[in-house]
C-alpha cells in the first residue's frame, strides 16, 4: 500500500509527549478558532436539521404511509460514510464550511425525525380531542399541548444528534474546515505531534459533554411537571 | 465534463479496477473488507462473552450505558489518528486496532441488552426444568436476546466498513484512498468515484447483514424490511452512532 507499517523515523527520535500544557497556552488562539468553528457548524447543522425534521415528523403523524418512506431516507443518508457524503458535497459546496454544513444537518435528521415522530406519536389521543374540543386551532395545538408533551422525546434527541454532530464535524478536514478535527489531522502531518492530536481529540469529547450537560440542562429546566412526578 | 460524469467514466474503466499499482479498486477494495472483517471478529471476540456474562448477571450495568454514551463523543477520525501515532506506526495494523475498539460499545450495549430484556418467567423455567446456569444462558437466554445480538453485530460491521475510509486520511489504506488521492490530486472525479463506490459499499453491507441476521434470527419472523417501528420507536438505548 502507499504506506506500509514500518518503524517510525523522526516520530521517536525526538521527545513527543501524548500531552503537554505549553502547547496548549502557545497555541491558544489557534486551539480556540477551531473550537469556535466547531461549535458554530455543530450547533447551526443540528438546528438546520431539526427546522427540517420537525416538519417531516408532522407530515408523517399527519400521513401515516409518508412515515416508512421518510425514516427509510434518512437512514440510507446516515449510512453513506461521512468522508464520501463530503465528497459528494464537494461539487456543491466547494472548500467551504458549507459543504460540512449540509452534511452534518442531513446526518442529525435520522436521529431527529425519529426521535421527534416517537415524541409526538406518543401523545395520548384524549388530550389531543379533549384540546380539539375545547376549540384549539392547528398552530395552538401545537405551541400548547403536542410541544409541551413530546418534550422530552424532543430533548433527547437533540442531544444524541449533538453530541453525533460534534464527532462527524471532524470529518470535514476534508475540505478543510474540520473545526478539532484540523487539530488532529494536523498534529499527524506535522511528524506525529502527539500533543497536538489529543488536544483536538479531548477538546472533541469535552464539547460533546458539554453540550449534552448544556441541552438536558435547559429541557430540564422547561420540564418543571416532570420533575414534580419523579419527586 | 463535470466531476459526476468523469466518475463514472473512470468506473467504467475496468484498467482502474484490476491494475496493480496499489489504485486497484479490487485491491483496495480487498483491503478495505480485510481490515474490516478482521476488526469486527477481533471486537466481537472480546465483547461477546462480556456482554454475555453481563447481561447474563445482571452486573455492570452503569457501565455498559455510560460506555456506549462516551463512545458516541469519541470521533473515530481521533482514534484512527492516535492508534496511528503509536509505536505501532500507521498502517493497516493501526486503523484494524481502532476499528476494533470503535466497534466494540454497540456489540457490548446489544448484547447486554439483548440478555436483560429476556423474560425473567423464562429464565426461572429454564431453571425449574433442571438446566445448569451455562445451560440457561446457552439454550434459553441465548436465543431470545438473538436479535438484539444481531443488531449490535450489523450496526458495528456497518460502522466499520464505513468508518474504514477514513483512514485513508491517516496513512492507511482502503477505498478512502481513493476519495483522498482524488482530493489531493484536485482529480474530483477520481474523488467522487471512490465516494460512490464507498457509499455502495456501505449501503450493501448493511442490506446483507439485514438480509443474514433475519435468516438467523429464531422464532417467527417479520419480513426484515418491515422493522421500522413507528409508535415508541424512539431511538433505542443500545443503538449507537455510525461514522
Amino acid at each position: 500500500m502507499i504506506a506500509g507499517a514500518g518503524p517510525m523515523l523522526a516520530a521517536d527520535a525526538a521527545p513527543n509527549p501524548w500531552f503537554s500544557w505549553s502547547y496548549v497556552t502557545d497555541n491558544g488562539p489557534t486551539i480556540l478558532r477551531y473550537l469556535g468553528e466547531h461549535v458554530r457548524l455543530t450547533v447551526f447543522a443540528v438546528l438546520i436539521g431539526a427546522a427540517i425534521a420537525l416538519p417531516l415528523a408532522l407530515l408523517a403523524r399527519r400521513f401515516r404511509f409518508t412515515a416508512a418512506p421518510l425514516l427509510g431516507l434518512s437512514t440510507i443518508i446516515y449510512t453513506i460514510p461521512s468522508l464520501a457524503l463530503f465528497a459528494l458535497l464537494f461539487p456543491v459546496g466547494g472548500l467551504s464550511a458549507t459543504t460540512v454544513l449540509i452534511g452534518l444537518a442531513a446526518y442529525s435528521l435520522v436521529v431527529l425525525v425519529r426521535n421527534f415522530l416517537a415524541g409526538l406519536t406518543g401523545i395520548p389521543d384524549d388530550v389531543r380531542e379533549a384540546a380539539r374540543g375545547m376549540g384549539y386551532g392547528a398552530l395552538r395545538m401545537f405551541v400548547s399541548v403536542d410541544l409541551p408533551l413530546a418534550l422530552p422525546a424532543f430533548v433527547a434527541g437533540l442531544r444524541i444528534a449533538t453530541v453525533t454532530t460534534v464527532a462527524e464535524t471532524t470529518v470535514g478536514v476534508l475540505v478543510g474546515h474540520g473545526g478539532l478535527g484540523q487539530l488532529i489531522i494536523g498534529g499527524f502531518n506535522a511528524n506525529f505531534y502527539r500533543a497536538e492530536i489529543v488536544t483536538g481529540s479531548l477538546g472533541c469529547v469535552l464539547l460533546a459533554l458539554v453540550f449534552d450537560l448544556l441541552i438536558a440542562g435547559v429541557g430540564r429546566a422547561l420540564t418543571p411537571w416532570a420533575r414534580l412526578s419523579a419527586a | 465534463m463535470n466531476d459526476f460524469s468523469r466518475a463514472l467514466v473512470y468506473l467504467n474503466d475496468p484498467y482502474n479496477w484490476t491494475r496493480t499499482d496499489g489504485f486497484g479498486i479490487l485491491s483496495l477494495l480487498g483491503e478495505h473488507l480485510a481490515i474490516s472483517l478482521i476488526a469486527v471478529a477481533v471486537a466481537a471476540a472480546i465483547t461477546l462473552p462480556i456482554g454475555l456474562w453481563l447481561g447474563h448477571s445482571g452486573r455492570g450495568g452503569g457501565f455498559v450505558v455510560a460506555l456506549s454514551n462516551v463512545s458516541r463523543a469519541v470521533p473515530v477520525l481521533a482514534l484512527l489518528t492516535i492508534f496511528a501515532v503509536t509505536p505501532i506506526g500507521f498502517g493497516d495494523t493501526a486503523t484494524t486496532i481502532a476499528l476494533a475498539v470503535f466497534a466494540m460499545p454497540p456489540i457490548l450495549t446489544n448484547t447486554y441488552v439483548g440478555f436483560r430484556q429476556v423474560d425473567p418467567d423464562v429464565r426461572e423455567a429454564a431453571r425449574a426444568m433442571g438446566l445448569s446456569p451455562r445451560q440457561v444462558m446457552l439454550r434459553a437466554e441465548l436465543p431470545l436476546a438473538m436479535p438484539l445480538v444481531m443488531t449490535g453485530l450489523r450496526t458495528a460491521t456497518v460502522q466499520v466498513v464505513a468508518t474504514a475510509t477514513l483512514a485513508a486520511l491517516v496513512g492507511g489504506g482502503g477505498l478512502g484512498t481513493l476519495i483522498n488521492l482524488g482530493f489531493g490530486q484536485q482529480d474530483y472525479g477520481l474523488m467522487i468515484a471512490g465516494a460512490i463506490l464507498v457509499a455502495v459499499l456501505a449501503l450493501l453491507t448493511e442490506l446483507v447483514l439485514v438480509v443474514l441476521s433475519w435468516a438467523l434470527t429464531p422464532g417467527p419472523r417479520r419480513s426484515p424490511f418491515r422493522r421500522l417501528r413507528l409508535r415508541g420507536g424512539a431511538e433505542p438505548a443500545a443503538a449507537a452512532t455510525p461514522l
